[in-house]
């Protein structure tokens, strides 16, 4: 079965973004066509790719933490990022909304593609592009103000004023998180007083509000407990049908539970940079993985 | 629980707060370990107290001595007789305009210098230049500061002996306590915060104004009502740019001149003969009232946010 008649199978419903030339990089890349073969796997037409990253290299100051990694990440589905500690997993993150900008003194190489277009362009508003690509944090990061605000922040942000708008809008993002049984009658309540679990559904609301695309999730559940990771990853389960959500974890059965394409990142030797080792259908990833090193590291050999 | 923890929980109960002694079955070297502590425990609650003690006395020494020139009359009235007689009133009002002069100067100037340093600014030498500017500021003798005024704003802008000059002065003499106060607020709320905001697409402007500075502006409060405490107490600053001996009339404009606390307290000390003692000590204690007042409201302020946060 050639390489062709692989990406023949989801190609076509690209809207159009797959240039020739970045067909040919395609085939020079065999980790490129591992992702290519988990796409098309699902056997969907409908299957396109979201976010990809095309040979990216990242540079915090003069030291590189990313090299050259190529990754597709198919609309609609969960894509998980697994591998050991300080391997560029959450900088891969950072590199889709450009949080990476807030730190200072990094370069970027390559191309980053949301819809086919390079959000690292000039002429991308940052500002839009996070709207459009939210984030949830390691640590749940609500503001000290109450739940309803927490909520109607982002799209106050955009301009929305209206109270019965902004109610629709609320309740609508906490329904979507499963935490509207639990806080509608206490919307006033400040955002501090709900659990680390609560907490984490309230992030994930405040982010729906704003209607992303795109939703990020570095760690969600690192710091929660097993019944609080149970309704995130239920909550994931079910948003997955409108977004497309890249999820960083270091919990390798929650990967193989919620994800549906696992990449596995390495650092091979201390003070390289990280490399996107394996990536492609989570089902293969677990059970028959091309590369030793990826085996090792499920099988819990190392990391 | 082993023996040791039931001891421990025992002293507890008779409302032992300092560990005490472990019993016979502590070893010895934990009974000097104890006393060591002890030792350093008192040693270091008198330094403490030896600290706090000029402030307790001063405060007792003037209520001893001005505690007698108190009255309705003395905070109300015009100074008359050559000030021997009569009460300190425009000082008082002059002194309330300077400080909201200083306040109006000072507060928005050093704020958004201490936005553009903690959350713009890159950090590199252009920062660094500024802080050890800033802080090198702070150490500058009032009287310094004095000069400048008389030369900038009285001489050189020509806004001449008066509220406005005093209240710049004071001003720049307490940007310092303001911008750092302010800078420490705007550091301590937590970089998670501005994270959140950024990510649903905030602009660094609207994550400022709706994250960061509600929730630093206790300590920015703060920071105000301490340079507040410092302008009102000054007296080398506003002496060549607003202080005047006597008035006849409260001040009417920003361009008036006026009588200041601080000012008055140092002309009828040194150069009034016969100055009624208890005045003069009055005049020292109305003067400390209000800067402790500013100094305690502070506190208070800072006490009420801290409750209420929780991050």
């Amino acid at each position: 079965m050639s390489t062709e008649s692989l990406l023949d199978g989801w190609k076509p419903t690209a809207p159009g973004d797959v240039t020739p030339r970045e067909e040919s990089k395609m085939e020079g890349s065999p980790v490129r066509i591992e992702g290519v073969r988990a796409a098309a796997a699902p056997g969907t037409a409908s299957v396109r790719n979201k976010v990809e990253l095309k040979d990216v290299s990242f540079y915090y100051g003069d030291f590189k933490a990313l090299d050259d990694i190529t990754l597709d990440v198919p609309e609609n589905q969960v894509t998980a990022l697994i591998g050991p500690s300080g391997c560029g997993k959450s900088t891969v993150l950072r590199l889709i909304n450009r949080m990476h900008e807030e730190i200072g003194h990094t370069r970027v190489e390559g191309q980053v593609l949301l819809d086919g277009r390079d959000i690292h362009d000039r002429d991308v508003d940052v500002v839009e592009l996070r709207s459009r690509v939210g984030e949830i944090f390691q640590k749940p990061n609500p503001f000290p103000k109450s739940i309803y605000d927490n909520i109607a922040y982002g799209p106050r942000l955009m301009g929305v004023r209206k109270k019965d708008e902004l109610d629709d809008i609320v309740e609508r993002s906490l329904v979507q998180a499963a935490l509207w049984k639990e806080v509608k009658n206490k919307l006033g309540n400040s955002a501090m007083d709900l659990s680390g679990g609560q907490q984490q559904r309230l992030c994930i609301a405040r982010t729906l509000a704003v209607q992303p695309e795109v939703i990020l999730m570095d760690e969600p559940c690192s710091a929660l407990d097993p019944v609080a990771t149970q309704q995130i990853e239920d909550t994931i389960e079910v948003l997955k049908e409108d977004y497309t959500i890249i999820i960083v974890t270091h919990n390798m059965q929650q990967a193989a539970r919620i994800s549906q394409f696992t990449g596995f990142m390495l650092v091979q030797e201390t003070g390289e940079p990280g490399r996107l080792v394996e990536y492609g259908a989570t089902s293969k990833i677990f059970t028959m993985p091309d590369r030793e090193e990826t085996e090792n590291y499920i099988t819990g050999r190392f990391g | 629980m082993d023996s040791r923890q039931q001891q421990a929980a025992a002293g507890a109960g008779t409302g032992g707060s300092v560990p005490r002694g472990r019993g016979p079955s502590a070893p010895k070297g934990h009974r000097r370990q104890y006393r060591s502590q002890k030792i350093a425990h008192a040693v270091l609650a008198l330094f403490a107290l030896v600290s706090v003690g000029p402030v307790v006395a001063i405060i007792a020494y003037l209520f001893y001595k001005g505690g007698s020139a108190m009255s309705w009359e003395f905070l109300t009235a015009m100074p008359s007789k050559g000030m021997k007689a009569g009460g300190i009133f425009p000082a008082i009002v002059g002194t309330f305009w300077l400080i909201l002069g200083t306040v109006i100067f000072a507060v928005p100037v050093g704020t958004l210098a201490a936005i553009y340093l903690t959350e713009y600014a890159r950090q590199g030498r252009l920062t660094r230049i500024i802080r050890l500017a800033i802080a090198n500021m702070a150490g500058v003798p009032s009287i310094v500061y004095g000069l400048f005024g008389l030369g900038l704003f009285v001489l050189l802008m020509g806004l001449g002996t008066s509220i406005l000059s005093g209240s710049l002065t004071l001003g720049i003499l307490v940007l310092p306590v303001v911008i750092t106060a302010a800078e420490e607020a705007l550091t301590a709320v937590p970089q998670s915060f501005r994270q959140a905001s950024l990510a649903l697409g905030a602009t660094r402007w609207q994550t400022i104004r709706k994250v960061v500075l509600p929730n630093s502006i206790s300590g920015i409060i703060t920071g105000t009502v301490l340079a507040v405490g410092r302008a009102a107490g000054e007296t080398a600053a506003i002496m060549f740019t607003v202080a005047a001996f006597f008035l006849p009339a409260l001040p009417d404009s920003p361009f008036s001149q006026a009588m200041a606390l601080p000012y008055h307290l140092y002309t009828v000390s040194t150069q009034v003969p016969g100055m009624p003692e208890e005045m003069k000590w009055g005049t020292a204690l109305v003067l400390l009232l209000l800067v402790l007042s500013f100094t305690l409201s502070a506190a208070l302020v800072r006490l009420r946010f801290r409750r209420k946060k929780r991050w």
